[in-house]
């Protein structure tokens, strides 16, 4: 389970404080498909990456089964992105490393063996449906298939949780809907826990059960994906459900 | 034409060919500890910046600064004013020994900014990818850094080695020889043109070779093109 509490963090600009994200309170139980889905620069992306200190919040808490995260530093920040996986809009693998030695990567910074690590990405690699493609590099792949990659990447330390930066809004409508399904495959078969980020509110409608709206620095809705979506409180809720018209 | 090119032979081979072998062993060390020197530099300078994955202010700024004092130098008197530098460092400061010293000096902070542009160009949602592994600062510089800039620094490498290349010829000055030394002597000084050109045409073909192999290694290494 994950509570995060009043998080709030700044960033320093030159034109004074920036606030990225304010006094924001959310709970993700185990086993959620957790949306987070706001407009550009509402904040969302900086807030998943407090989630593992990517970005260093300002104030608040983030208690991770219990344990406050925004205090840890050293070996034991290192531990705990260990134990979440992270997948990205843009997929960042590495160009000059095959499919294979991308999935292992996470194993070998955390010390694996070559045989383990082999092994496991092999296994992966099957669980997205790549196996064929195991000695190809990235630049020889499709856009959906470089994502399948991170997202096998992303799950090779067996984590309990994953984050997922706009993982389809690179990808063509299709392609959008065969990763939303390996995605609610994964939390299903491995009870993956998945806070998923977009701005679509068909990702959201599709496999998420609970979600949170953000608008301009501040989690404005949260609760059950049917709830908010057949009652809808703020106007950028209805906005992102297309219930206003668009040149209102 | 023959007899003549058989005479010109006879009087500068053996001249043509020392200075040859002293250019190449010149570029070739020094290359070498220059990027002993400049590739830590460089990674250094790229991890320690705003924003890096080890940013320090201080770290940066004061690297930084060495690196620029090293480049603003011209060669031709940083070669003369390190000389009491070099007799300490290498035992002399004359010959092709002597001019290793001060050519390392002269090129380790220029490999140091090309590591830097090279590695700058590698993909920050990559480093930010590791970075979420949890890789410590190693192991992002060594399996993330390193080996996703090579291309990019295979192609740098050919640029450190012609600008050392071109440096060796001012290394004549403390009597190290080489091909630019020999341009310069009869050429220059002399006047016997014939030679000079036979060794400016040398030093072509010796740059060509260098950019061709490094060009066609970089292209051959680089797997986001596809074969």
């Amino acid at each position: 389970m994950i509570e995060i509490r009043n998080l709030t963090k700044t960033f320093p600009t030159p034109g004074g404080m920036f606030t990225a994200i304010e006094d924001v309170s959310l709970t993700v139980e185990d086993g959620d498909i957790f949306g987070i889905i706001g407009m550009s620069g509402a904040g969302k992306s900086t807030l998943v990456r407090c989630l593992n200190l990517l970005e260093r919040p300002t104030s608040g808490e983030i208690l991770i089964d219990g344990v406050d995260v925004t205090r840890l530093d050293g070996r034991e920040l290192l531990r705990l992105r260990r134990r979440i996986g992270m997948v990205f809009q843009s997929f960042n693998l590495l160009m000059q490393r095959t499919i294979l030695d991308n999935v292992a990567l996470p194993l070998e910074i955390a010390g694996a063996s070559r045989y383990e690590r082999e092994a496991r990405a092999a296994e992966l690699l099957e669980l997205v449906g790549l196996s064929a493609k195991t000695d190809a590099y990235p630049a020889q792949l499709s856009g959906g298939q470089q994502q399948r990659v991170s997202i096998a990447r992303a799950l090779a330390n067996r984590p309990h949780l994953m984050l997922c930066d706009e993982p389809t809004s690179a990808l063509d409508s299709l392609t959008t809907n065969s990763i939303l399904k390996l995605l609610r495959d994964i939390n299903q078969k491995l009870g993956v826990t998945i806070v998923i980020i977009t701005h679509e509110i068909s990702v959201v409608e599709k496999i998420c059960n609970r979600v949170a709206v953000m608008d301009n620095s501040v989690v404005v809705e949260q609760g059950n994906v049917c709830e908010v979506m057949r009652d809808p409180q703020r106007l950028i809720t209805k906005q992102l459900l297309g219930r206003v018209m668009w040149d209102a | 034409m023959l007899s003549a090119v058989a005479a010109f032979w006879a009087e500068y081979g053996h001249l043509l060919i020392s200075g040859t072998l002293a250019t190449l062993a010149m570029t070739g060390i020094a290359t070498l500890f220059a990027y002993l020197f400049g590739l830590p530099m460089g990674v250094i300078l790229v991890i320690t910046q705003p924003g890096g994955i080890r940013p320090s202010r201080a770290v940066n700024s004061i690297l930084g600064w060495i690196v620029n004092v090293g480049r603003s130098l011209p060669f031709i008197i940083l070669i003369v004013a390190v000389i009491p530098l070099t007799r300490v460092v290498m035992g002399t400061s004359i010959h092709v020994r002597g001019a290793i010293f001060p050519l390392v000096l002269a090129s380790a902070p220029f490999v140091a900014r090309m590591v830097e542009s090279s590695l700058a160009e590698v993909d920050s949602g990559v480093i930010e990818a590791a970075q979420s592994m949890g890789a410590t600062t190693l192991q992002i510089v060594f399996k993330v850094y390193l080996p996703e800039a090579f291309p990019s620094l295979v192609l740098g490498a050919s640029i450190s080695l012609i600008s050392i290349l071109s440096y060796t010829a001012i290394a004549g000055v403390v009597g190290a020889g080489g091909l630019g030394d020999i341009a310069k002597r009869y050429g220059y000084e002399r006047s016997e043109t014939s030679v000079m050109w036979v060794t400016v045409v040398l030093l072509i073909i010796l740059v060509q070779i260098v950019q061709s192999f490094f060009s066609f290694f970089s292209r051959k290494i680089d797997k986001r093109v596809r074969h």
